[in-house]
């Protein structure tokens, strides 16, 4: 019943026709939040005219005879409550590598000699003074001590003095985007240069929580850039397999089959030693990348082949042919455009296993080095024992990739469900 | 199946002619050729450098001629005379060098593998036939959070929990007096006590991964018709869920060995230099530090080959059990 219905408004595939209605797969047989059972039949005429209203799913289930593909997506998708949170946490991740030099409270390059392996503090937000309560900010300044076991200096809170804080501090200058000058942070101490660690600092006294900041915009980026590479090679790669078939697609077969059948690490470590100890960090950080990309491309040219070789078979793919569209155009004008949501999710599952492999590397001093930041250079800091009995919290970046990986996994695991007309 | 199998080793040779292609790749990208490199370090340290071993050298491994000769050299080395070159930092043959830390790679993937499957198994079967209870959500949520940890993270953690609250150190795979000493069974048994800390690691991402496929596998067969008809008959449940859908539910662990193995190899040259394993992974990151190309190629190729190897048997399996395979 739903499959006329839909026959209805989709008219012959038309090459000019929106996404929806080029979708193999009729929209209407989709589970839609608010949509009960008996699904009635509407004339075209009403159908129509509730398009241009903007919809909402329970108001009128039969919008969802004509909403998009991308709308139904978003109705299902909004229904996976952890998906939902995923994205958000994405989504912020982002923002804050965007932001990085306005959200970091100083900058992280800056060594401090007098501050090594200082513990975090913690930020007090109400003052108790003798003269009554206040609502200012304040963290408490560092002494020295010594560890009477390893006879070595080290920090510990000092409760008897206070360092006011302040949210829009004045600090470090910095451009935003490398073209607005500002030098307001987040939070930061009220008189600039006095210690203010929230997570603590490092071996050289550098601020990991300003670090962290700033890694996230490396390591997001890697992930975002690595898996938009391999997207371009397993779309192509996966496309001439899946579209052509016969030799050429068993050729490419057999190439997937031996990149996935060696070990990655060993590979990774391999191809990374070769760059050259002299390049700039930004060299290195794009070859880096491209490495990862090299080998990271095969699940995806694995599910453009698979969408390929099952709309090759479809109707309006023929009809599109008839009506005498070139290859070029029936691939990307109809056939494209129907996989694209799949393609998508494939994409954000295909994010944490990049940033996963680039820590990794980092971690193992093979990736990008300092002075650039990302979470797996943060994590080099903690690679041996000694290091981390000292200073627990240079494992704090460990977490931040978590944060990421799961939230990434979440989402990724929404859109494909939100993508599959059939679940 | 004796075809099958002399058809899919067939098979095999081309992935390790391409494997070798890709190792002398990777041993021919460092700039330079590796004689200059030795012979300058050599020249540093006063020594003098005698001009008919260089000569030598350099026709052993066909310098300076094209680069598919000295490929051929290379690879007929390691086949027709076992000679898989020299490492410089060691200054030793490289065949000497890694036998025993391959042989300890393997053990800790077999072992990891078998880790999984025992952990996998009943957790996954558990969340089919309890699915959408608090269990099955408690086990999928930590599958989740064991794909999102980076494996070092993990044995990081746990070197600083141990040390911290136990005061011990959990690196190696041996305690002192037994790294040096011959195999008896006390040595096995230090072996084992050590053992599990880096197979639990290294497990936890592949065996996540593991529990969700033997879920949707077993939900799968629960639903089919043959379920239904044989409750319909009063089958018992236990005898019901062991008698088909089990063993068929059971199919993933064989077929998945294919990229679990490689995965479950990568993660181990990482654990095994956090926690200073005697395996493959660390001499391979010091030769790549150090640019002691044929040892860091030879490992690398020999840990490939030992995969495509476990994927082989894995395969050989697969057909063994299920005959839709070997047939198709």
């Amino acid at each position: 019943m739903s499959r006329d219905i839909t026959r209805n408004s989709s008219n012959p595939p038309d090459p000019d026709e929106s996404t929806a209605t080029l979708s193999p797969t009729p929209a209407g047989a989709a589970p839609v939040p608010g949509a009960s059972g008996g699904a009635t039949a509407i004339p075209d005429a009403a159908g129509a005219s509730t398009a241009v209203r903007p919809v909402t799913p329970a108001a009128d289930e039969t919008n969802v005879y004509v909403a998009s593909q991308w709308q139904l997506m978003w109705w299902k998708f909004r229904k996976h409550k952890l998906a939902m949170a995923g994205g958000v946490v994405a989504l912020a991740l982002y923002a804050i590598a965007l932001f990085a030099e306005f959200l970091a409270p100083t900058d992280p390059g800056l060594v401090s000699a007098r501050y090594t392996y200082a513990p975090p503090q913690r930020i007090h937000f109400i003052d108790r003074t003798d003269s009554g309560i206040s609502l200012r900010p304040y963290v408490y300044d560092y002494r020295v001590a010594i560890d009477p076991q390893a006879l070595r200096r080290t920090f510990v809170i000092d409760e008897t003095k206070k360092i006011p804080v302040r949210f829009f501090a004045q600090g470090t200058p910095y451009k935003l985007f490398g073209l607005i000058p500002g030098d307001r942070h987040l939070i930061g101490p009220v008189e600039s240069g006095r210690p203010m660690y929230l997570l603590g600092s490092d071996r050289v006294g550098q601020d990991v929580l300003s670090r962290l900041i700033y890694g996230t915009r490396i390591s997001m980026s890697i992930g975002l850039i690595g898996v938009f590479i391999s997207l371009i090679l397993g779309i192509t790669l996966g496309g001439i397999s899946g579209y052509y078939g016969g030799r050429i697609d068993n050729a490419i077969q057999r190439g997937i089959e031996f990149l996935i059948s060696i070990p990655r690490i060993p590979l990774f470590l391999g191809l990374a030693a070769a760059l050259p100890q002299n390049w700039s960090p930004l060299r290195v950080y794009f070859f880096t990348i491209l490495i990862l990309s090299i080998i990271g491309w095969t699940g995806l040219a694995r599910v453009v082949r698979g969408r390929f070789l099952s709309l090759r078979e479809e109707d309006f793919v023929m009809a599109a042919r008839l009506d005498g569209s070139s290859e070029i155009r029936v691939i990307l004008r109809h056939m494209v455009p129907s996989f694209a949501s799949h393609i998508i999710a494939s994409l954000t599952l295909a994010i944490p296993g990049t940033i996963l492999a680039e820590t990794a590397l980092s971690f193992l001093g093979l990736g990008l080095r300092s002075p650039i930041n990302s979470w797996g250079v943060l994590l080099q800091e903690a690679q041996n024992i000694r290091a981390v009995a000292t200073a627990p919290w240079l494992l704090l970046p460990g977490l931040a990739v978590v944060a990421a990986v799961l939230s990434m996994n979440f989402l990724g695991d929404g859109l494909r469900d939100a993508a599959d007309p059939y679940r | 199946m004796l075809q099958y199998i002399l058809r899919r080793m067939l098979m095999m040779i081309p992935t390790i002619i391409a494997i070798s292609i890709v190792t002398f790749i990777i041993i021919q990208l460092p700039p330079g050729d590796f004689l200059t490199t030795l012979v300058a370090g050599l020249a540093s340290q006063g020594e003098t450098v005698n001009q008919d071993a260089i000569v030598a050298l350099q026709e052993r491994y066909g310098l300076g001629q094209p680069i598919y000769v000295q490929y051929w050299k290379w690879i007929s080395g390691i086949f027709l005379r076992g000679d898989l070159g020299q490492s410089f930092e060691y200054n030793r043959p490289v065949s000497q060098l890694i036998w025993d830390r391959l042989g300890f790679s393997a053990a800790l993937a077999i072992s990891t593998l078998l880790f999984s499957w025992l952990i996998a198994f009943p957790i996954g079967f558990y969340s089919a036939t309890h699915q959408y209870t608090p269990g099955d959500y408690f086990f999928t949520f930590l599958g989740f959070i064991g794909l999102a940890i980076p494996e070092f993270m993990l044995a990081l953690v746990l070197l600083y929990v141990s040390f911290k609250y136990f005061g011990q150190s959990v690196g190696g795979l041996f305690s002192p007096e037994y790294v040096d000493a011959a195999w008896s069974f006390a040595r096995v048994g230090d072996l084992l006590a050590h053992l599990w800390i880096p197979v639990a690691i290294i497990a936890v991402g592949g065996t996540a991964g593991l529990i969700r496929i033997t879920r949707a596998n077993l939900l799968d067969e629960l639903n089919k018709p043959y379920v239904v008809t044989a409750r319909a008959k009063g089958l018992s449940e236990s005898r019901l869920l062991t008698k088909y859908p089990v063993r068929v539910a059971l199919i993933p662990f064989v077929s998945t060995v294919g990229w679990e193995l490689p995965q479950i190899i990568s993660g181990e040259a990482i654990i095994a230099i956090v926690l200073n394993l005697p395996t493959t992974g660390p001499l391979l990151l010091r030769a790549l530090q150090s640019e002691d190309m044929y040892l860091a190629g030879s490992l690398i190729f020999f840990v490939s080959v030992l995969t495509v190897i476990g994927t082989l048997i894995s395969d050989i399996a697969l057909a063994y059990l299920d005959p839709r395979i070997r047939y198709s």
